[in-house]
């Protein structure tokens, strides 16, 4: 137990997916202009990762990995090479379903996501999660535990950049620097603020 | 080379960069810029990639139906940055270990999908790929800029060569540590695009809202 909880906190905190890693960057920029919507789309992210790191973990672990094919009488095969293909349909097909079955059974939270959940399957954070899964060798707990950590890291991340946006627009920004300059440049200040948390031993 | 070939393909460098001006992009911009090695390779990897989706997204146009436009081009993609992956290593496992996920992200790197969507979708193959080519570059040059900086006074070495001879090897300069770290990749891009913006004054962003200036002089409290 304690082993999870302190992957769940060091995928929420030091190894931030957005902060530390820089991964789903497109959407972080596009979609930080208001609370709101970095809420929904923050969700919506926390949602998917925590379906498709383990259902990949799944299938790495039983189709691709090398000699993960033993059970069907296939001896030394790898397909690891495939796993980029692999993870990418995967992703696509998770989230085709889960707006097709959000959408039958919980019609409030579909209207709530709806437009941000098709943007998520070029979202790298997302196939991010899966590959970091691959290189680091995690179980199925601890890829259930990691999708959940790093989709509720990058969550908050936005969210806390879509706080500091909507007053950021009143301030006097020098003309260059406006929009996505002044953007960077206080992404690049919430990294350092993030990286003291690298300093918590675990 | 004609004028036409050439806007494609100078045109997304400077005028219409895909990391600066697009918000395309900007993951693996800023995450494999701590030297300028990798940086090259990633580069090459993307531009390639971009160049071949498009072109061949183009080819099969088509024949592809709206509906299934999106997964086509996500089988496509993925497809040649596995042949990138492969051949990386292959020929250099090092830095293939190095980049990590880095070079699975390409696939979902925006500029492939934004620009085999915005432009392959509708032009015929050798444009296209001139196209991906030229936001490739863009992208490139970007990277290399930001590496250089980094890796030079960083680490006071480009490439690998010594440029500034650190403390740590007898030389005279100290290096500054924070430019290796992940944050100085943001606070560098963002002055990158104060600059470019300064340079090409047609890009700048309008503020939301502006600040009325001072009606009345301000009074002295007495």
């Amino acid at each position: 137990m304690e082993h999870f909880l302190s992957l769940f906190v060091r995928s929420v905190f030091i190894e931030n997916m957005a902060l530390a890693f820089f991964l789903g960057m497109c959407s972080f920029m596009a979609m930080s202009k208001k609370i709101n919507a970095a809420i929904g789309l923050g969700i919506a992210v926390v949602f998917v990762q925590m379906i498709t790191v383990p259902a990949n973990n799944l299938i790495y672990t039983y189709f691709l990995k090398e000699n993960a094919l033993t059970w069907a009488g296939l001896e030394g095969v790898d397909l690891s090479f495939l796993s980029f293909i692999c993870f990418i349909s995967v992703i696509a097909a998770l989230v085709q379903i889960m707006e097709i079955a959000m959408d039958k059974y919980t019609p409030a939270l579909y209207n709530a996501l709806g437009i941000f959940l098709p943007l998520i399957t070029i979202n790298c954070i997302i196939m991010g999660g899966s590959l970091f899964m691959v290189e680091r060798d995690y179980s199925f707990g601890e890829s259930v535990v990691y999708g959940v950590g790093s989709g509720a890291g990058w969550a908050l991340a936005i969210v806390v950049l879509a706080c500091i946006r909507e007053r950021l627009k009143y301030s006097d920004v020098p003309a260059g620097l406006q929009g996505l300059g002044i953007t960077f440049i206080t992404m690049g200040l919430m990294s350092l603020g993030f990286m003291s948390f690298g300093g918590i031993s675990l | 080379m004609s004028a036409k070939t050439k806007d494609l393909l100078v045109k997304p460098i400077f005028d219409n960069n895909p990391v600066i001006l697009q918000i395309l992009g900007i993951c693996s911009a800023l995450a494999v810029t701590s030297s300028v090695k990798f940086s090259l390779v990633m580069a090459i990897g993307l531009t390639l990639v971009s160049g071949f989706s498009n072109f061949f997204v183009s080819l099969v146009r088509a024949y592809l139906p709206n509906s299934v436009r999106i997964i086509a081009q996500m089988i496509i993609i993925s497809s040649l940055v596995i042949v990138v992956d492969q051949i990386l290593k292959a020929v250099a496992y090092d830095i293939s270990k190095q980049l990590s996920v880095f070079v699975g992200l390409i696939i979902t790197n925006c500029i492939v999908m934004g620009r085999t969507e915005a432009f392959a979708l509708k032009n015929p193959p050798v444009p296209s790929f001139l196209d991906g080519i030229g936001h490739g570059l863009g992208y490139s040059a970007l990277l290399i800029v930001v590496a250089t900086i980094r890796e030079i006074f960083g680490a006071g070495k480009w490439f690998g060569i010594s440029v500034l001879p650190t403390t740590a090897e007898g030389g005279f300069y100290v290096p500054n540590g924070l430019l290796l770290l992940p944050p100085s990749a943001f606070f560098i891009i963002g002055l990158i695009i104060w600059a470019l913006r300064s340079w090409k004054k047609n890009q700048v962003e309008k503020a939301d809202y502006k600040i009325s200036p001072n009606s009345v002089a301000t009074q002295e409290i007495v």
